[in-house]
């Protein structure tokens, strides 16, 4: 591979990945933090709100990570991809300019409002405030997929005379099917992340045997959540994601399954390593006609293999596809499991004195981040050699006049910066959680003064 | 419609300066007019809520230009890649320092995250003043309508200039004294006592220079480039612009001593606004112009998106500019006054 191309996607993958760690938290803790919000107007208890308030400072501190690393990645567009958005820029402008008019400023005024505001603000009106930030979340993670899922699956342009393409059919991208899907189900993940979040900490105060009340509070609200969300991300969500793959690129889905050699009822591999030179699975467990069926919902049905295709369409790292995909789908049955032994238990009103499930939520925090990493490095290495599929090939989108070694060095940079950032981030959010959701709240000058009530 | 959006970049970009402009400008002057923890959490209380949703215009600008100048976005962006990725970083230091300034408890870490945002602040208002000075010059596009530019070659204004040369880094200059002035008239309108003193002081200190750089770069840019005089000559209407901004200057002097501040802060405003309307003025219809051959330059009509895309894009877009427009409208009301610092927050 040509190492300026090399560099250019190092240099996207690794930025994207790194900012998708902080909006999933955004999106996932913003309808909760609503959820808060609505019981303390309905109950007017004062741990609702102390809750809503805790969460909106962890909120806080995440969003300016995920400000700060999402402006790069509008910028990269132009700067590491420049002849990709001259190719797309007509089609893809449109949602990515979209985003920044309809979310960003939604998001970022409403926020401004909704952390200073309290005092300012009748309860009502704060309420509102934190749904206009739902809303623009939400609202913006759409269109960002929408861009994505026209990567995936182009629809709604035209070919005109200078070899870009050019939008044809506002509303066939905006509606595109595929971004639904992925939409549904991308979104379900983020809430997971925010639903495993709260049970985390509530599990970690408990345990702890402090904030006793706001523990409780957190571990209800995340095991709901995350009960209700990690079987939507099973299904009907990510059985609509997989289908969609199939039907839009086999390949894809040949190389996410390791299927080497096309047939009818083909097995779905549980464990075992992909063997691209020799063409085989080493140490495999398979389910036999298991990957037919979950296709085509028919035990025989034929699925086509990668013996199918030429090479040269192939995604350009089977066995990494391969894992992400098998990480992200064994993280979410291990999440439904948890769930629902967690939603047993607290039905039957034990959870919070199970220690050995309430460790196990507290330990459960990071998951969720794989899974959603795993999740996209899935989307984004099967799309692989295309950057919009079937129509354009990531070797033809980076920018051909920064070289590699101009590249390398904004590489290491955002590496260094980021892993400054990162130690930051993880230090601030420790000392929040430490200080706890109770009526302390810490202002700047480090003055720990009472809460407004 | 490709004018139309012309005109609408330009506007978005304008009013990105202007808004940003001021917490930038907070950012210069904050080591220097405030004393003290709780005098520095007042300009950090005064650009609090706001800064975030100013840097937004930042991104819905980009956006923008991405969708109705794609060409336009692929060849700067690229070409600029150095600056651009330095400006980022910049980005980010500073609103760590901001933010994460408040969460921290020790003095020896106020203190670090304080130089953080002044220095990150004072850095990209000159970064921003020598990219517009890069756009003016113009910028060594090949057949292919790509550049690449190096952060400096010989600092004289040739063929094949880097990002810096003695014409860009006066833009430069000239921005980080602008922004200086009106950063510091923002935290007069929003601060008290003291503070309220030293901003204005700064200010008045900052105006007389004001005035020699603004003269010193309108020659310098007929010098570089004396093709920015034909639009002027052929639409002598255009002279006005030069008119309001010198008679800006002039109120904002006027009402800075008189202690006027929200005049002033409305002068600048203007001021600076006409600075950049005067840029765009000569440069249209050219919106990257060439320094190697003028057949390269970049304008609205070779690098425009298709004309159902801009056309479907003006519905939705007004609709997001007056929504926008309106969030903006509350939050400043919301804010408005004197800050204080009692609650919870900066
Ligand atoms: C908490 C995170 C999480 C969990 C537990 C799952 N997923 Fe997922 N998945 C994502 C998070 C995610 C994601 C990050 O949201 C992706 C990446 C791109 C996208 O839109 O969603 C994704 C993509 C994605 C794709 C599309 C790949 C492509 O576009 O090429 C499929 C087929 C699935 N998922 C299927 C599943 C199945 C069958 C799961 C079984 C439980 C599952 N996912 C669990
Ligand atoms: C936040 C979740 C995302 C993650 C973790 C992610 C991950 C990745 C990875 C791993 C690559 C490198 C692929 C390779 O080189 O083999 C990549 C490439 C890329 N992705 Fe994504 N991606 C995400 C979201 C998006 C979105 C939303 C878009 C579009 C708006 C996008 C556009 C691209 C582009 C343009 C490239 C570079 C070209 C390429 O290598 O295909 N990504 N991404
Ligand atoms: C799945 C992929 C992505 C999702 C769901 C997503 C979502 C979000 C969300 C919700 C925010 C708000 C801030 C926060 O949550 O902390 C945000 C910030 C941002 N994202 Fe992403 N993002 C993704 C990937 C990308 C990509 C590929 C781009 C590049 C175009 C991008 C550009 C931005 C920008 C510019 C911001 C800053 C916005 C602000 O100032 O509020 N994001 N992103």
């Amino acid at each position: 591979m040509n190492s300026a191309l090399l560099v250019h996607r190092l240099h996207f993958a690794f930025t994207v990945t790194f900012h998708y760690l902080f909006p999933q938290l955004t999106m996932g803790l913003a309808p909760l933090i609503v959820v808060l919000k609505t019981m303390a107007l309905r109950y007017k208890n004062e741990t609702y709100n102390q809750s809503a308030r805790f969460w909106a400072r962890i909120f806080g501190i995440n969003f300016v990570l995920g400000v700060v690393t999402g402006i790069p990645m509008e910028f990269q567009f132009g700067t590491n991809w420049s002849h990709f958005s001259r190719y797309a820029g007509g089609v893809i402008g449109q949602t990515l300019a979209m985003e920044g008019m309809f979310a960003f400023f939604l998001e970022s005024a409403f926020l401004g409002l909704f952390l200073f505001g309290e005092k300012r603000l009748s309860p009502r009106a704060h309420w509102w405030s934190a749904v206009a930030v739902f809303v623009g979340a939400w609202l913006s993670g759409y269109f960002i997929i929408a861009t994505d899922a026209w990567m995936q699956n182009p629809v709604g342009y035209e070919r005109v005379a200078d070899g870009s393409v050019q939008l044809a059919s506002f509303w066939q991208l905006v509606l595109n099917p595929w971004a639904w899907w992925q939409y549904a189900h991308n979104m379900s993940g983020a809430a997971i992340t925010g639903a495993f979040a709260m049970a985390s900490i509530g599990a970690f105060y408990l345990l702890w045997g402090k904030y006793q009340e706001h523990g409780r509070l957190f571990v209800k609200l995340g095991v709901i959540a995350g009960c209700i969300f990690s079987l939507l991300q099973l299904f009907p969500t990510g059985d609509a994601q997989g289908r969609m793959v199939a039907h839009h690129q086999p390949v894809t889905l040949a190389a996410m399954e390791a299927l080497f050699k096309s047939g009818p009822g083909a097995p779905l591999v549980i464990i075992g390593q992909p063997n691209v030179e020799e063409r085989k699975i080493d140490n495999p467990i398979l389910v036999p006609k298991m990957l037919s069926f979950l296709t085509y919902r028919r035990w025989e049905a034929e699925v086509l293999g990668l013996d199918a295709f030429p090479q040269n369409v192939w995604p350009d790292n089977i066995p990494l596809l391969y894992f992400s995909y098998h990480i992200m789908v064994g993280l979410g049955t291990v999440f439904i499991a948890i769930m629902l032994i967690a939603l047993f238990l607290l039905w039957r009103g034990k959870l919070f004195g199970t220690r050995w499930m309430l460790w196990i939520l507290m330990l459960s925090l990071p998951f969720p981040y794989i899974a959603n990493t795993a999740g996209w490095m899935t989307a984004e290495i099967g799309r692989q050699p295309w950057l919009v599929y079937g129509l354009f090939r990531t070797a033809d989108g980076y920018s051909k006049l920064v070289s590699a070694g101009n590249g390398l060095f904004t590489l290491l940079g955002f590496m260094g910066m980021y892993t400054v950032l990162g130690i930051l981030f993880l230090f601030l959010v420790r000392r929040e959680i430490e200080h706890g959701p109770q009526s302390e709240t810490l202002t700047p000058s480090g003055v720990p003064q009472p809460a407004a009530h | 419609m490709a004018t139309i959006w012309f005109i609408i970049v330009a506007v978005m970009i304008t009013a990105y300066v202007v808004l940003d402009g001021f917490d930038l400008g907070a950012g210069i002057i904050y080591l220097f007019v405030s004393k003290g923890s709780t005098e520095r959490r007042m300009i950090l209380r005064a650009i609090g809520p706001v800064w975030d949703g100013n840097e937004v215009w930042l991104l819905a600008a980009g956006g923008t230009l991405y969708f109705a100048f794609p060409q336009l976005y692929a060849a700067g962006f690229s070409g600029f890649y150095l600056p651009l990725m330095i400006v980022l970083w910049l980005l980010m230091l500073r609103a760590v320092g901001i933010e994460f300034r408040t969460h921290m408890e020790n003095p020896v870490w106020q203190g670090f995250f304080d130089f953080i945002f002044w220095i990150s602040s004072a850095l990209l208002a000159i970064f921003f003043g020598a990219a517009l000075g890069n756009v003016i010059r113009g910028v060594p596009l090949g057949a292919d309508g790509y550049f690449f530019e190096p952060l400096w070659t010989d600092f004289k204004v040739g063929p094949q200039p880097g990002i810096l040369d003695w014409y860009t880094v006066m833009a430069g200059i000239v921005a980080l004294v602008t922004l200086t002035a009106h950063g510091a008239l923002y935290v007069a309108i929003k601060t008290e006592g003291e503070v309220n003193r030293r901003a204005r002081r700064i200010a008045i200190i900052c105006w007389p220079v004001q005035l020699l750089l603004t003269c010193l770069s309108l020659a310098a840019t007929y010098l570089v480039r004396p093709y920015v005089a034909q639009n002027y000559i052929a639409h002598p209407i255009g002279f006005l612009i030069p008119v309001l901004v010198f008679a800006c200057l002039t109120i904002m002097i006027w009402a800075a001593s008189k202690g006027q501040e929200k005049t002033a802060f409305i002068a600048s405003s203007l001021y600076i606004a006409g600075m950049l309307v005067g840029a765009v003025f000569a440069l249209y219809p050219r919106v990257l112009p060439a320094s190697t051959d003028p057949a390269y330059s970049l304008t609205i009509y070779n690098s425009a998106a298709g004309r159902h895309g801009l056309s479907v894009g003006f519905a939705w877009w007004t609709l997001g500019a007056v929504l926008a427009l309106g969030y903006f409208v509350f939050i400043y009301r919301m804010f408005r006054g004197k800050v204080s610092l009692e609650g919870a927050g900066y």
